[in-house]
C-alpha cells in the first residue's frame, strides 16, 4: 500500500478514535456480562448459546452501525468542512483518498472487533469454565461478520461519494435488509417466469448477500464450517467490496467539487 | 460556592429527583394496570415471519424466545393454571428459529405433554414438537426416545412407542437401551416395570440436574406404586388366614407375612388404613403418585424436585 493511503488511513482511524466510537464497547461490556450472569437465573440451559449468540449479534450490529454512520460521513463531512480541498491540493489522487478512507474505517471495525471478540470469549469462558474445540469455529464467525463490515464500508462510502449522509444512512441501511433477504430475492426468481425471472434474478446477485456470511446460530451449536464455505464467501466479501469501492472511486474522480 | 458549581449541584439534585420520582410513578402505573390479558400476549403467531424478521440473527431471537417460553410456563405451572394456551406456539416460535435447540425439544416436551399439575396436558402437541425436532436433526437418538416415552406415558400408546424406539434404534450412535425398549414393549408394556425401565434410562442418560431429578421422583413414585400392590396383597393375604382385616402393619408383621414395617422412599413407615388400603405418611413429598395417596388427594403446588428429601 502506499505511503499517501497509508496515512489517510490512520487519519482515518485517529479520527473514529477521537470521535469515542469506541465508546461502545463499554456498552458491549456491559450487556455481555449483563447476560453472562442473567440468563443463567430466568432460561434453562442455554448460557453458552446465548453468549455466543448476543455476543456475536452484538459484535456485528455494533459493526454494522459504526460502518453506516461513520461510512457515510467519509467524504461528505471532508467537503462540508472543506478540508478535502486540502488532502487533495497535496499530491494525492482521489482514487487514494477513497481507498484510504476505506481502510481506515476498515482498521476501526478490525480493532473494534478484537476487543469484542476478547470479550465473547471471556464470558464464554466464565459461563462454562472451560474451551472446547468447537468454540474455534466462533473466530470463523467473527471473521465473516468482518468481512460483512468490509462490504457495508464499501457500500457506506459508495453513498457517501455522491449523496447526502442522510440519504446515505438510508441506501445503507435499505441495502444490508435487502442483502439479508437476497436468499429469498433468488427464491422468488426461480418462482417467475421471462423477463421478471431474469430481471429478479440481476437483482439478487446485485445486491450483497449477508445471510450468506451469517453463521452466528450454526457456531452456536458448535457446528464446524466447511473450508470451501471460508474460501468462497472471502472471495465474495472482497470482490463485492473491490466493485463497490470501484464504482465510489469512479463517481468520485467525476464528481465537480467546485 | 462559584455560579458554575451551584448549577452543577442544582442540576444533579434535580436529575436524582426527577429519576426517583418517575420510578415511583411507574410503579404506581404498573399497580393501576391490573389487566391480566397482557401476559397471554403473543405479537407475532408466525414463526416464519419472525424467522424473516430476525435479518438473520434468528438463533438469539431463539434464546429469547425460549427464555419467554420457560417464563410462560414456570408462571402458569407456580400458579395451578387451567391453560397454557401460549406454551405450543412459543415452542413452535423458538424452534422454527432454531431447530437444532435441543433443549427445547427435550424440555419443552416435558413441559407440553404431562397431565397438570405437572405438566399442560398437551401430549399431540408434544409429539408435534418431538417430531419437528426429529425432522431437523434427524441422527439425535434422544428425539426418538422422548417421543417413545410421550407415547409411551402420557398417550398409552405402546405400538406407536415401540416403534419410535425402533426408529431410534437404527440411528447412528443410539443408545443400546433403545432396541431393547422396543423389544420388550410388545411384552411388558404397561407394567411399572417397563416404566421403571425408562425413567431408569432418562436418569442415566443426561446430566441435566433438573431432569436427573425429575425422573429420580418418578422412580420413586414408582417404587411406591410397586411396596403399595404387594402390601395390599399381604393384607389380602392376612385376611383370608385370619378372617379379619389387620389393624397395622404390626399385625401382618406379627404373624410373620413382613419381616418388619417396610419404609417408603423418604423414610416413613407406610400406614394402613381401616378400610385395608396402604398409604405413605406424607404424600407432599413424593411428587407423581399414582398409589399410596389418600382418597381425594391434591397434590400441592409444584416444587423444586431437587430439593425433595432422599
Amino acid at each position: 500500500m502506499n505511503t499517501r493511503i497509508t496515512h489517510i488511513a490512520s487519519n482515518t482511524f485517529r479520527e473514529a478514535v477521537r470521535d469515542r466510537v469506541l465508546y461502545n464497547l463499554i456498552a458491549f461490556a456491559v450487556l455481555l456480562s449483563g447476560a453472562a450472569i442473567l440468563v443463567g437465573q430466568i432460561s434453562i440451559e442455554i448460557e453458552k448459546l446465548v453468549v455466543i449468540n448476543l455476543g456475536l449479534t452484538a459484535v456485528s450490529l455494533f459493526g454494522i452501525v459504526i460502518s453506516i454512520f461513520i461510512g457515510i460521513g467519509l467524504v461528505s463531512k471532508e467537503i462540508e468542512k472543506r478540508t478535502l480541498y486540502t488532502v487533495l491540493s497535496r499530491p494525492v489522487r482521489r482514487w487514494e483518498f477513497i481507498v484510504g478512507k476505506f481502510f481506515g474505517l476498515a482498521g476501526t471495525l478490525v480493532v473494534n472487533t478484537f476487543f469484542m471478540a476478547i470479550g465473547v470469549f471471556g464470558a464464554l469462558f466464565y459461563v462454562a469454565h472451560k474451551f472446547q474445540a468447537s468454540d474455534s469455529w466462533v473466530l470463523v464467525a467473527l471473521y465473516f461478520i468482518v468481512l460483512q463490515f468490509l462490504i457495508i464500508c464499501a457500500l457506506a462510502l459508495l453513498f457517501s461519494s455522491f449523496s447526502s449522509p442522510l440519504l446515505s444512512a438510508v441506501f445503507a441501511f435499505s441495502l444490508f435488509v435487502i442483502g439479508s433477504f437476497s436468499e429469498d430475492l433468488r427464491g422468488f426468481a426461480q418462482m417467475a417466469t421471462g423477463a421478471t425471472r431474469w430481471l429478479v434474478t440481476g437483482v439478487s446477485y446485485l445486491v450483497p448477500n449477508f445471510s450468506a456470511l451469517n453463521i452466528i446460530a450454526s457456531v452456536a451449536h458448535g457446528r464446524p464450517v466447511s473450508g470451501q464455505l471460508i474460501l468462497h464467501n472471502s472471495a465474495y466479501a472482497l470482490l463485492y467490496s473491490a466493485m463497490a469501492l470501484s464504482a465510489a472511486i469512479l463517481i468520485f474522480q467525476r464528481r465537480n467539487l467546485k | 460556592m462559584s455560579h458554575p458549581r451551584q448549577v452543577t449541584l442544582a442540576a444533579s439534585l434535580l436529575l436524582g429527583a426527577c429519576l426517583l420520582g418517575s420510578a415511583f410513578s411507574l410503579r404506581r402505573v404498573d399497580q393501576l394496570r391490573t389487566d391480566p390479558a397482557s401476559e397471554d400476549l403473543l405479537f407475532f403467531r408466525s414463526p416464519k415471519l419472525l424467522q424473516r424478521m430476525s435479518l438473520g440473527y434468528d438463533g438469539l431471537l431463539a434464546d429469547v424466545y425460549w427464555t419467554r417460553t420457560v417464563q410462560y410456563f414456570g408462571a402458569r405451572h407456580a400458579a395451578h393454571a387451567s391453560h397454557y394456551r401460549q406454551l405450543a406456539p412459543l415452542l413452535a416460535i423458538t424452534t422454527t428459529l432454531d431447530p437444532h435447540l435441543m433443549v427445547a425439544y427435550e424440555f419443552g416436551a416435558n413441559f407440553l405433554s404431562p397431565q397438570p399439575p405437572y405438566g399442560a396436558g398437551m401430549p399431540d402437541d408434544a409429539v408435534k414438537l418431538v417430531e419437528f425436532g426429529i425432522e431437523n436433526n434427524p441422527d439425535n437418538w434422544r428425539l426418538y426416545y422422548d417421543l417413545g416415552f410421550i407415547y409411551y406415558m402420557d398417550m398409552k400408546d405402546y405400538q406407536r412407542a415401540a416403534e419410535a424406539f425402533a426408529r431410534g434404534a437404527k440411528v447412528p450412535n443410539a443408545h443400546p437401551v433403545l432396541k431393547i425398549l422396543a423389544a420388550q414393549m410388545a411384552q411388558h408394556a404397561g407394567d411399572t416395570q417397563m416404566a421403571r425401565a425408562l425413567w431408569t434410562t432418562t436418569y442415566q442418560s443426561t446430566e441435566d440436574k433438573q431432569i436427573r431429578a425429575n425422573a429420580m421422583a418418578h422412580l420413586r413414585a414408582l417404587r411406591v406404586a410397586d411396596d403399595v400392590t404387594a402390601l395390599e396383597d399381604l393384607v389380602a393375604q392376612y385376611g383370608q388366614k385370619t378372617g379379619q382385616l389387620p389393624k397395622s402393619l404390626a399385625d401382618v408383621v406379627a404373624v410373620k407375612l413382613l419381616p418388619g414395617i417396610p419404609l417408603d422412599p423418604t423414610g416413613h413407615p407406610y400406614k394402613l388404613t381401616g378400610s385395608g388400603r396402604i398409604e405413605v405418611e406424607v404424600p407432599d413429598d413424593i411428587p407423581f403418585l399414582e398409589k399410596g395417596a389418600p382418597p381425594g388427594y391434591k397434590p400441592p403446588p409444584p416444587q423444586n424436585l431437587e430439593s425433595l428429601p432422599r
